[in-house]
């Protein structure tokens, strides 16, 4: 009976050394971010070669079902494609010629900003969230490669989330939909501007909430584009977000609220291209924080 | 008897880095409904009820770390979750039989119902979002379900790990003795 409680006496030391352990983290690591580092080489050197090996052999099974498409199949679809081609060649030719003509007309502007040709990297996206309760998600690039916090990741051409932490070789991502996460868009066509939220209850409807946008002459409707807006100091500008799905004027006759639908399929984020510059370096702001 | 003890850990190391990859790269694909099982919280349960509160809290400590290097906003907030799990699991220890499946579900739907409360309470409620009911529908309740048709699957294989080892430890006991 002794040593049963000496046992118990001494789990109950070990349970609140540990606790203790976690707040001291929670309150380190709430001021300081390089609280987290040794965890995180930790963690690159255990679980994430894990998950990349395990991202690959996810690729090689995809590839070796498509490899079961069969020949006749192929063989139709080469034909079109080439087909396709020689239209596109043609039209290529005569886009480029216009793209030269507009190339010039710019340089005749003096339009030294073009928020089309930010430069990207690709990454795989090797792990997920493991709750039900955020939209985090982790990809295979990380210091090594050139990322850093607050770097926007886009997926095709939409807006995902933004780098908040990094590691040596991996990086974690906030996308747009979890429910901690604000951005200020705008809608592109008359660019008044509104706070994008992410929504936890929205989250299986596939649709993220916007609101505080003036309501004003300008007409704003259903399928217009929202846009990253140019008042946001982490987002680029002029990336989109989604369009509109429903729009109502608030209450108080001030303000419009309504829904967004993402450019992005949530659901299905394999690959993701980042921006490998950030608002803080384009504007020539110092970056606060680390390094 | 030491190389008992070390081959425990690893053994223990083992499957706590397989649940984890599971949880991060694998169930993503199996979601039903937007939900997917929380199989770090049956291993730390399991070893909780199996073990005892000594090794459910490392168990549970490890495991939520793991979590909050990865996915968390800062180290030690589902650490600190999961090592209350797993304390709270190793008490029903005595109570706990081998061939008894009812107390393991039990304990683990229990786990997950309080995991997903406590979540909602630290990290819900003090932003002032008050709509309890639709979480407690939407992620609460088809988690613990969905968990629970986990457990059915994963908690014999980890029970016959468990009795492999201790099997072995009996024997290389009573070998020294």
């Amino acid at each position: 009976m002794k040593k049963k409680n000496q046992t118990t006496r001494t789990n109950r030391y070990i349970l609140i050394g540990l606790a203790v352990f976690c707040a001291f983290m929670m309150v380190l690591s709430s001021f300081s971010d390089r609280a987290a580092g040794p965890f995180r080489v930790l963690a690159n050197v255990t679980v994430v070669p894990l998950q990349q090996g395990l991202n690959h052999i996810g690729g090689w099974l995809g590839d070796m079902k498509d490899n079961f498409a069969t020949l006749q199949q192929l063989q139709d679809e080469n034909q079109r494609l080439q087909e396709q081609v020689d239209a596109l060649t043609t039209e290529n030719n005569y886009l480029l010629e216009e793209s030269h003509e507009y190339e010039r007309l710019q340089e005749l502007y003096e339009l030294d900003q073009n928020y089309a040709e930010y430069e990207k990297t690709a990454a795989h996206v090797i792990g997920r969230d493991s709750g039900n309760w955020f939209s985090t998600f982790t990809i295979d690039k990380g210091r090594t490669d050139g990322i850093r916090p607050d770097m926007n990741v886009l997926a095709g051409s939409g807006l995902v989330g933004i780098v908040t932490e990094v590691g040596p070789t991996w990086a974690k991502v906030r996308s747009i939909i979890d429910d901690s996460t604000n951005v200020s868009g705008m809608v592109l066509s008359t660019s008044d501007t509104c706070i994008i939220s992410g929504d936890l209850s929205l989250m299986s409807t596939g649709q993220i909430a916007f609101d505080q946008m003036e309501n004003n002459d300008h007409v704003v409707a259903v399928g217009d584009q929202i846009v990253t807006s140019y008042i946001s100091d982490k987002y680029l500008q002029g990336i989109l977000i989604g369009s509109i799905s429903e729009i109502n004027v608030d209450s108080n006759n001030l303000t419009r609220s309504g829904y967004i639908t993402p450019a992005v399929d949530f659901r299905n984020i394999q690959e993701v291209l980042v921006i490998t510059t950030t608002k803080a370096e384009l504007t020539g702001e110092n970056e606060t924080g680390e390094e | 008897m030491k190389s008992m003890k070390i081959r425990r850990i690893i053994v223990t190391a083992v499957i706590l880095l397989a649940a984890y990859l599971l949880q991060t790269a694998m169930f993503p694909a199996l979601e039903i409904a937007g939900v997917k099982p929380n199989f770090m919280l049956i291993v730390t349960a399991s070893f909780g009820f199996m073990r005892g509160s000594r090794e459910g809290m490392l168990v549970g400590f490890v495991s939520g770390l793991m979590i909050d290097i990865q996915s968390g906003d800062m180290i030690g907030y589902y650490a600190l979750i999961y090592l209350a799990a797993g304390y709270l699991n190793g008490i029903f220890e005595q109570i706990y039989f081998d061939e008894d499946i009812k107390l393991p579900l039990f304990l683990i739907a229990g786990s997950d119902l309080l995991y997903g409360m406590t979540i909602y309470f630290l990290s819900f409620l003090l932003r002032s979002d008050f709509n309890f009911l639709y979480y407690m529908n939407r992620i609460i309740i088809p988690e613990t379900i969905y968990t629970i048709v986990i457990t059915l699957i994963v908690y014999p294989l980890l029970l016959y790990i468990n009795q492999c080892l201790e099997e072995a430890e009996k024997r290389s006991a009573g070998r020294f003795v």
